[in-house]
């Protein structure tokens, strides 16, 4: 008995002690990545932001000008989200925010929509999608030009009725054999701006998620 | 340790016992990255490295780890290598992590890393643990990059597009338009198309197999038939 009980300890022993080991080089490695990762990650996010929102547009740092936005069903979030701030010489001028169109062909589209202060869509891009390759992923920037044709829509552009595809009477173009996709991107994008519409003055606001911390505190 | 023992590792590594045309063993990055030059190539590489760590790191405890607790101890040094070598990667290739995120923790359960530790690694000296997990990983970025670019030429009509992520815009220019105004053909760059490819690679090895055999008269069962089968 007591024989076994030594050797079952001195295994437990030797786990222990691989997993302490395993444990303090990946805090190691975690220590020196950390900056690098949290930098790429920033660069990559303003890269995105910059391709809706052209630098020209603003002259904040934009990546830390944020108000966080509760879910939504008109942006189709279903968690708080985070929207990007642009201001040009102290005034707003544009906002990006996610949004999600929930019925695409095969699940959820994810959107950033960058609108500017008047109310005009200056960019649109899909960030996640599970489209069809080669049929419905013409959504996608690197695939097809398509997705530029947000580029300057408002409510004085389109009517209600105009955003829609083509196919159900409305303004937007979309391509044969895949109309589900552009016609849920559409609709979120649509919904965004009324979205932007009726939240206008709390998505400007001046240090929104400052002052949320602070009444936190 | 021989040159004779470092060529033989190597044969059985990129050739004799290739893992994915022969073993037909980490089946779920092959299916699910090949459908490109610059995916494949990567998480190949990335597999390499960790399979060469991870020998050698594992050949030198192999004797002081206990019988009982030695595959836990393998897969938790195989998953700390992995992590390490996911956050590497976040930190200096970001471009390429966004493209093979997912796909790297799965290296963990890529069943070729665990398979060759058990078979090699845990009963020989480290030089050689580490040369064995190099060769099976080489042997296994090759079927990679072979499946890859075939299924992207008949998927997209190009090949090597998308390097620019890996090596910076140094590679943009690298794309090589096959087939020019190629409208793409859907099954070669969805999951069947990787079967479908696979099987003809494996085919087309067993018949090289085979007719090398022939030539040197010499019959016996090839360890290609009895393992693929």
């Amino acid at each position: 008995m007591k024989r076994l009980t030594k050797a079952t300890l001195r295994t437990a022993l030797n786990l222990l002690f691989f997993t302490v080991i395993g444990t303090a080089i990946l805090a190691f490695t975690f220590s020196i990545t950390f900056d690098r990762i949290a930098q790429s990650e920033e660069t990559a996010k303003l890269k995105l932001i910059n391709q809706v929102a052209p630098q020209s547009m603003y002259d904040n740092d934009l990546v830390k000008d944020t108000v966080t936005l509760p879910a939504s069903t008109q942006l189709g979030t279903a968690q708080d989200t985070v929207a990007y701030r642009g201001r040009l010489k102290g005034r707003p001028s544009v906002v990006v925010l996610e949004a999600i169109a929930p019925d695409g062909y095969s699940g959820k589209i994810g959107l950033i929509v960058a609108i500017s202060h008047e109310g005009v869509i200056s960019g649109v891009r899909v960030v996640t999608h599970k489209e069809t390759p080669g049929l419905g992923d013409y959504i996608d920037i690197a695939k097809n030009q398509w997705i530029s044709l947000f580029v300057g829509a408002s409510h004085q552009r389109y009517q209600e009725g105009d955003w829609k595809v083509k196919k159900d009477g409305g303004q937007i173009d979309y391509m044969a054999g895949a109309t589900i996709t552009p016609r849920a991107i559409a609709k979120a994008v649509h919904s965004a701006l009324h979205y932007f519409d009726e939240n206008r003055e709390n998505l400007f606001a001046e240090n929104a998620d400052e002052k949320a911390k602070e009444g936190t505190k | 340790m021989k040159l004779q023992e470092v060529k033989d590792i190597l044969h059985n590594g990129l050739w004799k016992q290739n893992t994915g045309v022969v073993q037909l063993l980490g089946m779920c990055p092959l299916l699910a990255v090949s459908n490109s030059v610059v995916n494949a190539v990567s998480l190949g590489l990335a597999t390499t490295l960790v399979m060469a760590l991870s020998g050698a790191s594992i050949s030198p405890i192999r004797n002081f780890v206990p019988n009982e607790v030695r595959i836990p101890v393998y897969i938790l040094i195989i998953a700390m290598l992995v992590t390490v070598v996911q956050y590497l990667m976040n930190a200096y290739m970001y471009s390429l992590y966004i493209v093979l995120g997912i796909f790297i923790p799965l290296i963990v359960t890529n069943c070729i890393v665990l398979a060759r530790i058990e078979a090699f690694a845990g009963k020989n000296p480290v030089l050689p643990a580490t040369i064995d997990g190099f060769a099976m990983g080489l042997g296994l970025t090759a079927v990679l990059a072979t499946l890859g670019g075939l299924r992207e030429i008949l998927g997209h009509g190009t090949l090597f597009a998308g390097f620019d992520l890996a090596l910076g815009d140094m590679a943009k220019g690298w794309v090589i338009t096959v087939v020019p105004d190629y409208h793409g053909f859907l099954l070669a760059i969805l999951p069947p198309g990787a079967f479908i490819v696979l099987g003809l690679l494996i085919a087309g090895r067993n018949y090289l197999t085979q007719r090398a055999e022939k030539k040197s008269k010499m019959i016996k069962i090839s360890p290609a038939q009895t393992s693929a089968a």
